[in-house]
């Protein structure tokens, strides 16, 4: 009997659709398992969205106190002499720092060196409090971009009488919540009364815990030697670097090695790389829970090809090839880790928001960060239902039919 | 349609499910193999079915020696020739009884627009056409055989292969679903019923008898070597 070979039998390509829609059966047969699983993943990708998003939102706050703040502030205090003692700016050195061509503006404040403030005069004298005196010239805080919080600042008048203005620590130490004519403090011997406070000075944080008089009345009332122990300077932002060069020379032409120059912004700046170390560490952190959600959706998979023998057994007797079951298995793993993906990116997305917000932060969430952990937990995903998957497809479609 | 000739089945450690069967369906027929659990018909329903292979002899369906096909090739040999009925029904539990019937060209490469289609026109043929949004537990045993049917007829296979379809119903539910497997025998699909019921056997065209992986008995044919020769 001659036997003719019949065609070629060559099985149907799925199409994308319906290989997402069968991937996603046994999500929708047993959602409880799905949305569990899925929460593994989403707590994980939540988690490093979430710290890169905080540490990305605080830094776009630092940039953003930096641009406020302005980099141009230089600071010139005095060294110490080759004997290793304690050196002083010369009295002119403010005057010839004003005259470099790019400074816009220069001031000083002069520490009063052994004056204690006290509230009241009830206080034992040894309750110091920590806080420091010192002699500040009127236009301080146009310079180094202080703002008053409450009364004013000095002014040519007060700073020739007992008056003070507080730094935003030294208000608090004191207890003083806020200026008034009748509120007098104790520095060394001398009643003076408080005119101002300040808020917080990011540039020139020593100023917090200071109590700021006037150059004259320091002079008068409390002996204070009229050397500038900090000189601040404002230049053209974009001669700072030049300026910094000749700074020292100019400021002690005689002694320019007794002389330090230092830029308050750079301390700003560190910070900011001490941030991303720890971020860096936080991530990690992010990373494991990550994979511990990838261990969950695995399992779940391994369950659930367990459990659902004899679907893949009929699968088989309709006529799906092993590459078909295994492309399930496969889908339907990608699409769990995929909702937790997504469902993360939302959540740590919604808790940079709410933290940043709290914090009155500008919100920041980096775009790498949110195609990264998406990619990640495809990745996972992908690895998770792999054995499950081949397990799946290696099962003999008449083992798989008489499982019950 | 179906031709084994000295098909032999050995499973590991040594038990011989199907001894040396020899046996030819025609295209049309409507036959039982009948048999009591252990006599190889189930062994028999999954070489005939494709989903395994003998351990020697050949077996081709449709054409096919499935001894000489890949995996994929038999997969596509199912998905395009053989409908499956099981006793147990199978049936996706959260999915209703249209796109359950319409599973069953998914493999075919018929996008899901024609295949729920097809699968309108199947339910109406099995006598369901008023159940289609209906879920499996929503239904009656009888009626989810139906479904079941309905999944397994919706690609017109030429072959249909019943395993104790009525095996899980009762007496009224399980004449029903004979009586339409006789129509779409009528209609001219080839039908092998596999069951242990020498009753419902009896009421068919042809009976194969299986006992200890052997044929014992063949109303149309007897069973011996030369049964190749003595074909009418």
């Amino acid at each position: 009997m001659a036997v003719v070979d019949p065609p070629r039998l060559v099985p149907a390509r799925m199409r994308v659709r319906d290989i997402v829609r069968v991937g996603g059966v046994g999500l929708r047969t047993r959602p409880t398992r799905a949305f569990l699983s899925a929460l593994g993943i989403a707590i994980g990708i939540a988690a490093m969205i979430a710290v890169v998003g905080i540490s990305a939102s605080s830094q776009a706050q630092l940039d953003r106190q930096l641009a406020a703040l302005g980099t141009n502030l230089l600071t010139v205090t005095p060294g110490q002499t080759m004997f290793g003692e304690d050196a002083k700016l010369p009295p002119e050195s403010e005057a010839m720092i004003g005259r470099i061509g790019p400074v816009t503006s220069v001031s000083a404040v002069g520490r009063v060196k052994g004056e204690k403030i006290y509230r009241t005069d009830k206080i034992p004298v040894v309750n110091t409090g920590g806080l420091a005196t010192y002699a500040a010239r009127v236009d301080l805080p146009a310079t180094i971009g202080a703002t008053v919080r409450n009364g004013t600042w000095l002014n040519g008048a007060t700073a020739r009488y007992p008056a003070v203005v507080l730094g935003a620590t030294a208000a608090e130490r004191l207890g003083i919540g806020r200026a008034d004519p009748d509120r007098q403090i104790l520095i060394g011997d001398v009643w003076f009364t408080v005119v101002g406070i300040l808020d917080p000075v990011a540039l020139a944080p020593e100023l917090d815990s200071g109590a700021l008089i006037g150059w004259e009345a320091a002079e008068s009332y409390l002996g204070f030697d009229g050397y500038a122990t900090v000189v601040f300077t404002r230049s053209d932002e974009d001669q700072v670097e030049n300026v910094r060069n000749v700074l020292a020379a100019t400021a002690n032409p005689q002694a320019a090695n007794e002389v330090d120059v230092s830029r308050p912004s750079d301390a700003l700046s560190a910070k900011r790389a001490a941030g991303a170390a720890f971020t860096g560490l936080l991530l990690g952190l992010g990373g494991v829970a990550l994979l511990v959600g990838g261990v969950g959706v695995a399992n779940t998979m391994v369950i659930s090809v367990l459990e659902r023998r004899a679907e893949i057994g009929l699968r088989r007797s309709l006529g799906a090839t092993r590459g078909q079951v295994r492309t399930q298995f496969l889908t339907e793993s990608l699409l769990l880790s995929a909702m937790g993906g997504v469902g993360g990116v939302l959540l740590g997305a919604a808790v940079t928001i709410g933290y940043s917000t709290f914090q009155d932060w500008p919100f920041s969430v980096p775009f790498w960060s949110v195609s990264g952990g998406l990619g990640a937990t495809l990745f996972i995903g992908g690895l998770a239902g792999l054995y499950p998957a081949i397990r799946a497809s290696r099962l003999s479609p008449t083992e798989a039919l008489t499982t019950p | 349609m179906i031709k084994l000739s000295e098909a032999t089945k050995v499973y590991a450690g040594g038990v011989h499910a199907l001894s040396g069967v020899s046996l030819t369906i025609e295209s049309g027929e409507l036959v039982a193999i009948v048999g009591p659990s252990g006599s190889g018909k189930s062994t028999m329903l999954n070489v005939l079915g494709t989903l395994d292979r003998p351990t020697s002899g050949t077996v081709s369906i449709d054409g096919y020696d499935i001894a000489r096909l890949s995996d994929r090739e038999l997969s596509a040999l199912r998905a395009s020739r053989i409908g499956f009925v099981f006793q147990q029904f199978h049936l996706a539990a959260g999915m209703s009884a249209l796109d359950n019937v319409a599973d069953g060209l998914l493999y075919g490469g018929v996008p899901l627009a024609e295949r729920r289609r097809r699968a309108e026109v199947a339910l109406q043929r099995v006598g369901l056409g008023h159940r289609t949004h209906h879920k499996p537990h929503e239904l009656s045993g009888g009626e989810r055989q139906r479904v079941a049917i309905a999944r397994a007829v919706m690609g017109d296979p030429p072959l249909l292969l019943a395993d104790e379809p009525t095996g899980n119903l009762d007496t009224a539910s399980g004449a029903g679903v004979m009586a339409l497997l006789r129509e779409l025998h009528a209609a001219g699909t080839t039908i092998v019923i596999i069951t242990h019921d020498r009753e419902l056997a009896d009421g068919l065209p042809r009976q194969v008898r299986m006992r200890d992986g052997r044929v014992v008995g063949d109303s149309a044919h007897t069973p011996v070597p030369l049964a190749d020769t003595a074909v009418t």
